[in-house]
């Protein structure tokens, strides 16, 4: 509690909003600023593909495969003398796009269905739970490789697939948080002018949710590059011609390629490792700039 | 119910025998056990008890508010204007809470979401009772209520959030969002018991203008004897889940017609008589299991055999008053139970 007290504006002082208090704490939050600066260069760099690397993703080129970094081709070609740079940059877009997609799915699932078994109780609650408990339990890569296999691999399976195994997360924290909420008078006296379950979880339960569900959603835009990376590496993500980052990887399996032509497996390597590091670092700061403790 | 000797227009609530049970780890809680009780529109009626008396129970059940489980209202009618409170769901319900019935919570520091503003809170109310109210047009009239209120410079206030309120204020905000849509009843729980003493008086007198103004019946939830002589029209005082008297405020300040209420009455210090604070010995009843026969019985001061063993039921009185006592007529006859000047004596 004394972190509120000291928050609390002095007589006179301007007065702030618990909004602008979580900014300025996330700006104390080095790492966090840091990562937040490089993962919005990456975007941008996604965004400006085209622009940036002045090749097209998918123009092969039989006649200089596998071509060492050049002035041409900042980062080589790949075995069919494809851009590397140009594919690493628009890769960029699918897996960002698949990792914030499925991310805000299963936050959309997660809020929908905590909110209201936090809310209704009773076996509707006990329903949701259970279900969630069996998503966290299944081998989540096994299953979306039998989700892959039946219905085929695209990109809207895979976006789909993630946010269903990664909705119990933030639905259990939100139920948490409705549980919690549910029990204040504000709700009660809401209740009492008339408000109805909807109005109630609008109003109250997911603004007090969002501060801790902003936080989940960040690492689950890191699990979710993760997985898409793994599911496309493994073929049965995102399908070629189209990059990503985890097909780009597959090219990368032999250990002639390994050893003498980094240029093909560093990049998108790299770009996997250092986007879900930034988001993470993204997660932590903003752990720290809601959660004051 | 002789009472309607004053008029026959119907009552605009009443409540028939509301039974109320908690289930908690220990056993179930006979929170209220067979309360009646009558408001007629534009009265201010004011329920009084200790805590645990079963008088925020009652209140929460006209609204539907008791929380099931562990609540389970079992028995009994809340009729409003004829239509019973128990039976209606859902968008009807929805319209009676706020626009018919409104409620005044205890704590305006909780009863209010502190990361909302005041005034889009108090909005809210509104347009759940008027979806098509624009937002201009509700903020015109959420600081209307403000001043009406007498909340100063409410142009400001409306963006500012509860913890920029003091109490009272916060208490005036949640005044505001009680008749923000005219109710026909008011309920009040303990509107003045999270106030400063200095801030109390001021709330019981915008209470009041707030009751004139909208001509709503008020029920009064208090413990507090010196709010009910100041506001209440009649008065229903509460024991162990169940009505023990009910009486018009003067006649039950005069004579007390339930032992009960007698050391109610005593127990209030009061500056005219100094002497020791009298008490009424012993604690509430437990009610999981609540004391044979009448619930009084171990700590009243007239108690005999018969009422070991004989629950006695709310008998009439005429004259509009109502005894849950064998010895009623005792009292009439003026032995005092609990006197202060005998304490100090």
């Amino acid at each position: 509690m004394s972190a509120i007290g000291l928050d609390t504006p002095a007589p006179g002082a301007v007065r702030r909003s618990p909004g602008r208090r979580a900014v300025r704490r996330f700006l104390r939050h080095r790492m966090a600023v840091v990562s937040a600066v490089v993962l919005l260069l990456i975007v941008l760099a996604a965004v400006f593909a085209r622009q940036i690397s002045g090749h097209d993703p998918n123009a092969t080129d039989l006649f200089a495969t596998r071509t060492g970094p050049s002035g041409d081709h900042w980062l080589g070609t790949d075995s069919t003398g494809r851009d590397v740079l140009a594919r690493l940059l628009f890769a960029g877009r699918v897996s960002l796009g698949v990792g914030v997609a499925a991310a805000l799915l299963s936050v959309a699932v997660g809020t929908v269905v905590g909110s209201l078994s936090g809310l209704l109780g009773g076996w509707v609650d006990q329903t949701a739970m259970r279900l969630a408990d069996v998503f966290m339990s299944f081998p989540s890569v096994v299953v979306m490789v039998v989700i892959a296999g039946v219905i085929g691999p695209s990109v809207t399976a895979m976006v789909i697939a993630i946010g269903l195994f990664q909705w119990p997360q933030s639905g259990r924290l939100v139920r948490g948080v409705t549980l919690s909420v549910r029990e204040q008078e504000y709700v009660q006296a809401a209740r009492a002018v008339g408000a109805g379950p909807l109005w109630l979880v609008r109003r109250h339960i997911v603004p007090a949710a969002l501060p801790p569900v902003s936080v989940v959603a960040t690492i689950a835009v890191a699990q979710a590059i993760g997985l898409e990376a793994t599911m496309s590496f493994l073929g049965i993500g995102v399908q070629p011609p189209a990059a990503s980052w985890g097909n780009m990887l597959t090219d990368a399996q032999s250990l002639t390629v390994i050893k003498t032509m980094p240029w093909l497996w560093l990049p998108p390597g790299l770009a996997v490792a250092v986007t879900v590091l930034a988001v993470n670092f993204i997660g932590d700061g903003l752990r720290d700039a809601v959660d004051p403790r | 119910m002789t009472e309607r000797s004053e008029g026959t227009e119907p009552p605009l609530l009443s409540i028939e025998n509301l039974v109320v049970d908690f289930a908690t780890d220990d056993g179930l809680v006979h929170a209220v056990d067979g309360v009646s009780l009558t408001v007629r529109a534009g009265e201010i009626v004011a329920v009084v008890g200790e805590s645990g008396s079963g008088k925020s129970v009652t209140a929460m059940s006209i609204l539907g508010l008791v929380r099931t489980p562990p609540g389970v209202v079992r028995d009994g009618r809340i009729l409003l204007r004829g239509e019973d409170l128990r039976t209606v769901t859902g968008e009807r319900l929805r319209e009676i809470r706020g626009a018919d019935i409104a409620m005044i919570f205890q704590d305006p520091m909780t009863a209010l979401n502190p990361v909302i503003t005041v005034g889009q809170q108090i909005a809210e109310a509104l347009r759940l009772h008027d979806r098509d109210l624009g937002k201009a047009a509700a903020r015109t009239r959420v600081v209307e209520l403000l001043r009406m209120v007498g909340v100063p410079d409410a142009e400001t206030r409306y963006g500012q959030y509860p913890h920029e309120f003091s109490g009272g204020m916060r208490q005036r905000a949640m005044i505001a969002m009680a008749i923000a849509n005219d109710p026909d009843l008011l309920i009040a729980d303990e509107p003045t018991t999270a106030l400063d003493v200095t801030i109390q008086a001021q709330v019981l007198d915008l209470l009041r203008t707030a009751q004139r103004e909208t001509q709503a019946a008020t029920i009064l939830i208090t413990h507090d004897l010196g709010v009910v002589a100041e506001l209440a029209d009649r008065v229903v005082v509460m024991y162990g889940g169940r009505v023990v008297e009910e009486a018009g405020v003067r006649p039950l300040f005069a004579r007390p017609r339930h032992p009960y209420t007698a050391g109610l009455l005593a127990s209030v210090p009061r500056a005219d008589l100094d002497g020791e604070l009298v008490s009424i010995p012993g604690s509430p009843p437990n009610m999981i299991e609540p004391p044979s026969g009448c619930a009084f019985h171990p700590r009243c001061p007239m108690a005999r055999e018969r009422c070991v063993e004989d629950r006695p039921e709310l008998r009439d009185l005429g004259d509009g008053r109502r005894s849950a006592c064998h010895f009623t007529d005792e009292l009439a006859e003026g032995s005092a139970l609990f006197s202060a000047e005998e304490a100090a004596g």
